[in-house]
This record gives structure tokens, C-alpha cells and sequence, in this order.
């Protein structure tokens, strides 16, 4: 069964090409709590700080606090962008991650060429590939520019472009940052369309968010995390009442 | 990414259809006490191969973008190493007092095996940097961004091999059978390349003044390596060359093209340093693998 457990789950960023030690004293000096010196005399960021919690299939999850808190590291981490120094992950079922969908996007090529390759970096054959190209200029609304450079696209058709190709996918672990929530007018009645079906079909949803509206309509558990940590975790109107 | 469902992974399991479908849920594990650090990287570098594809692809582009516009594209590289052929080639022949029609041919193959050389250890120092975008929001095998860099050289590099062909028919000579012996020559380059990559794009993400220390030890590794210069030159100085594995590595390719084959001696080093540099590369890429998203 998809779920994931986190463990003690730990990440520190080790804060490399800092140079001048007197910069370094500065910094530890005015520690706002998250910078401490490590072992081997690194100022070191935590950014996320022993989290332990478990999701089961069918909860749908939402990461709140304040910038910085750690929600999109968090995500990441989910992801496997990034491996935890302490503690331990584990995450049943295949991951889709729409955390940043312009990643691994060449403005030189083409709408079409853009998706053939997303269908590479997702691991698709050649043939599949082409034919998700269909699907998604279908969906994004693209028409002839399809065809064209991404680099002469408005900034709302990049952004179609890339909901429409990240969105490509039956995952059983959906990891989202808010940006998907966000886009032009017209085009968001069709995407949340989209997203719906998404989280419906998926087993886990994890969004990072700030919008309390979001969390409301879309979540059934909320985790809020503060400078890293978790400071509460429960259902929906429980831990947004609390606050 | 395991071929075989049902069994744990050290890598995220991202969408790949190379793998069956809604076959048994793949886990991702991830324990910091137990972190199976040699699983990890092997699995990485066997993923990355099985979808080479992708680096091929990402290759074409990059040579595709960086030439944009462009009316020869990558031929202008063949064009500029034409050049030098011919330049050098009056050059050295007079000043080694050799023929030119027995010079040519070794400056042609000689400059465009160094270029590939000497291209492939500079973008080895950006391997894993240039892809930090990726890097940092995807779960690919880094092995991917590795295989990325040395493809675009090999592409490039494969340009010039038509001047190679048009210096032989001018000179009027011609390999013989041996010429069969630079496929493993060119196993050989290409293995080095790999791990080379690998461990530089590593240590140049770490260590960001790498990459100006190795500029400066590849412009030595030219002059000191019999590049412009036959190794005879060196006469009974000559048997310390072996140690120098720019010129070892180099000669699997070029000596079966123009020298009419190659030294058990250089074959010898050449296969003892590319174990040594895969032996290095690999420890590296073990122990310091997880690290790479947080250097980049």
C-alpha cells in the first residue's frame, strides 16, 4: 500500500563558498535559532529538523507555515531530491512531484520538442512520448505555437505549457507546491479540472501551500511546520483553528 | 530504480515507463543510519545507462543551442581543427625536419583525439553544475548529467573524423588491418571520459577553484604530451613516457591510425590508469552521492 513514514527525518544545508571567517562569526553570532556550526566547522542551515510522521493512503496532506519553514524542502525531500543527513524516509508508491514544472525546460526548442523530452526525463519510450505530446498541446489550449520556440511564448503560455506536461501522469504519490494553483483566469477553471482528477486518481497528495482556502477545499490533514519543525499536525479546522 | 519490482530502492522512484507498469509499488528508502551508500550508486549509474536516451538527447540539444543560428554549426570546429592541421602540420614537419605527407597524418588524428581530450575534461568540471537546475528539482540518476557532458563532446568530436579520412587520401596513406585495435582505444577514451566526468563534475561542485587548477594542467598536458611531437624525439628519454596517461590513453587511438599499432607497454598503462581513474571516480561517487544535490 502507498504511504510514506518519515522517521526522525533530518536535513541541514551546509552553507559551502561562504569564504571569510569573520563572516562566519558574524552569522553564528546574530543565530537566529537555525544556523549552528557543525563538526567539521561548517555553519550549517537546518532545514528541517526531526520530523516524524506517517501518511496512509487515501490522506491528503497539506504543508503549511511561513516562508522558510521548510514546506518546499520538505517536498523535496519527498521527492528524493535531497537525502536526509539524520533520520529515515520511506515512500511507497510512484512519486509524481509538480514542484517546479519549468525544470529541465530548453526555451531554444520547441513547444512539442519540450514535451518529447519531459517524456525522456520521465523514463517514456520515444513513441509514447510523441503521443503525450498530442495530449498535452490538446490540453494547454497551444495551437499552432505548439510548434514554435518556447522562448517567444507569453508568460502564461509557459505556464500552460508546463501545467500541461507536468500533469501528464497517473502517480500514486502526488507532491505539489502552490504554484499549480495559480495561473491566468481562463485557463484555471480547466487546471484545477485537471488537478482534481489528478489528486482524485492518486493515492497520497502532499501540497505545499499558503492559501488556507486551498487547504480547505483540496486537504483532509494538515501538517504546519515552523522554522523546520513540526508544531502541529491533525485534521483540517483542528490545526487552522488553532492558530 | 530496481528492474525487478517489489524490492526496496535507493533512488526515488520517479514515472519511468522503462519499467513495468503498476507492477508492485516501488519503495523508496532512505535511512541515514543504514545508508547503502554502494546500492545507491551502482543503481545510479546502471539507470543512467539504461536510459541513455535522455543524455543523448540533452547532448543534441546543447550542441544544437549552442550553435543556433550558426550557418557551419559544429563544423566550424572541424574547420578551425583543418587549420591547425595544415598550420602546425608546415610548422612542426620543417621544424622536425620530417615529411609533411608522414607529418599530416599524426597532427590531424593527434589534434582531434587532444581536442576531445582536453574538451571532455574541461565540461567534466561543469558536468553537475551546469545541470544544478535539475539537479535540485528532480530525482534523476546523477549519472544522467555525467553521461550528458561526455556524449556532447563525442558528438562534437565527430565532426572532425571526416578530416581525419580527407588527410589520409591527400597524403596517400593508409591504415593497415591494425586500424581494428582503436575500437578498444576508443572503449578505452570513452570509459575514461565517463569516470573523469564523474569524479571532476563532483569535486568542481565542491571545490569551485578546481576547474581553474585543471585548465591549467590540461595547457601543461599539451605541450608535455606528444602531441605536436613524436615520442622518437624523445629518444632513450622516451621509455618514461608511459607514465604520462594523457599520451597512454591517446595512443590506443592513435597509434593503430597512423603508427601501425600500439606498445604492450602503453596498453598496459593505459588500462592501469583508466582502472585507477574508474577505481577513484567510483569511491567518490559513493561515499559523497547523497551530498551532490546539497554542492551543486
Amino acid at each position: 500500500m502507498p504511504h510514506i513514514l518519515a522517521q526522525g527525518l533530518t536535513i541541514e544545508f551546509p552553507l559551502y563558498h561562504m569564504g571569510a571567517r569573520s563572516l562566519k562569526k558574524r552569522l553564528l553570532a546574530h543565530s537566529p535559532l537555525r544556523l549552528r556550526e557543525d563538526e567539521a566547522n561548517r555553519v550549517v542551515v537546518s532545514a528541517l529538523r526531526d520530523l516524524s510522521f506517517r501518511v496512509e493512503p487515501g490522506e491528503r496532506l497539506a504543508l503549511i507555515g511561513h516562508n522558510g519553514a521548510g514546506k518546499t524542502t520538505l517536498l523535496r525531500t519527498l521527492a528524493g531530491v535531497y537525502e536526509p543527513v539524520g533520520g529515515r524516509l520511506e515512500v511507497e508508491g510512484l512519486i509524481g512531484s509538480l514542484i517546479d514544472p519549468a525544470a529541465g525546460m530548453d526555451v531554444h526548442s520547441t513547444g512539442r520538442e519540450n514535451i518529447v523530452l519531459r517524456g525522456l526525463f520521465r523514463g517514456l519510450s520515444e513513441a509514447r512520448s510523441e503521443a503525450m505530446a498530442d495530449e498535452v498541446a490538446e490540453f494547454s489550449g497551444l495551437n499552432e505555437f505548439i510548434d514554435v520556440p518556447v522562448r517567444s511564448y507569453s508568460a502564461g503560455m509557459q505556464v500552460r505549457l508546463s501545467f500541461a506536461m507536468a500533469t501528464v501522469m497517473e502517480p500514486e504519490v502526488l507532491l505539489m507546491d502552490e504554484w499549480f494553483l495559480a495561473g491566468d483566469a481562463a485557463f484555471m477553471a480547466k487546471a484545477r479540472e485537471k488537478l482534481a482528477k489528478l489528486v482524485a486518481d492518486a493515492d497520497i497528495l502532499v501540497l505545499a501551500t499558503h492559501d488556507m482556502d486551498i487547504v480547505r477545499e483540496w486537504c483532509t490533514r494538515v501538517i504546519r511546520l515552523e522554522a523546520g519543525r513540526i508544531v502541529a499536525d491533525g485534521p483540517v479546522e483542528q490545526v487552522l483553528e488553532a492558530a | 530504480m530496481l528492474a525487478v519490482g517489489g524490492g526496496p530502492v535507493y533512488s526515488a522512484p520517479m514515472l519511468d515507463e522503462t519499467l513495468p507498469r503498476r507492477a508492485p509499488a516501488p519503495i523508496y528508502v532512505c535511512d541515514a543510519a543504514q545508508p547503502r551508500r554502494r546500492e545507491a550508486a551502482l543503481e545510479d549509474i546502471a539507470t543512467g545507462l539504461r536510459r541513455w536516451r535522455l543524455p543523448m538527447a540533452l547532448a543534441r540539444l546543447d550542441i544544437r543551442n549552442r550553435y543556433r543560428g550558426s550557418v557551419l554549426g559544429p563544423f566550424w570546429l572541424t574547420l578551425s581543427t583543418a587549420v591547425m592541421v595544415v598550420g602546425l602540420g608546415l610548422l612542426y614537419s620543417s621544424l622536425f625536419k620530417m615529411e609533411l605527407s608522414q607529418y599530416l597524418p599524426f597532427i590531424a588524428v593527434s589534434l582531434i583525439i587532444w581536442n576531445l581530450i582536453s574538451q571532455v575534461v574541461g565540461d567534466a568540471c561543469t558536468s553537475l553544475t551546469s545541470a544544478e537546475g535539475i539537479i535540485r528539482q528532480m530525482p534523476l540518476p546523477f549519472s544522467v548529467h555525467v553521461l550528458r557532458s561526455v556524449f556532447r563532446n563525442v558528438l562534437t568530436a565527430a565532426h572532425s573524423l571526416p578530416l581525419i579520412l580527407v588527410v589520409f587520401l591527400v597524403c596517400g596513406t593508409m591504415p593497415g588491418p591494425e586500424v581494428v585495435l582503436i575500437l578498444p582505444g576508443l572503449v578505452l577514451v570513452a570509459v575514461n571520459a565517463f569516470f573523469l566526468s564523474l569524479f571532476l563534475g563532483m569535486v568542481c561542485a565542491r571545490f569551485r577553484d578546481i576547474a581553474q587548477i585543471v585548465a591549467s594542467v590540461m595547457q601543461l598536458a599539451f605541450f608535455m604530451s606528444p602531441v605536436l611531437w613524436k615520442p622518437e624525439l624523445l629518444e632513450d628519454r622516451a621509455k618514461w613516457l608511459p607514465l604520462n596517461p594523457f599520451y597512454t590513453v591517446m595512443e590506443t587511438v592513435r597509434g593503430p591510425l597512423v603508427e601501425g599499432g600500439v606498445s604492450a607497454i602503453v596498453w598496459t598503462s593505459a588500462i592501469l590508469y583508466t582502472l585507477l581513474t574508474g577505481a577513484v571516480a567510483l569511491a567518490f561517487f559513493i561515499r559523497f552521492r547523497g551530498r551532490i544535490a546539497f554542492w551543486v
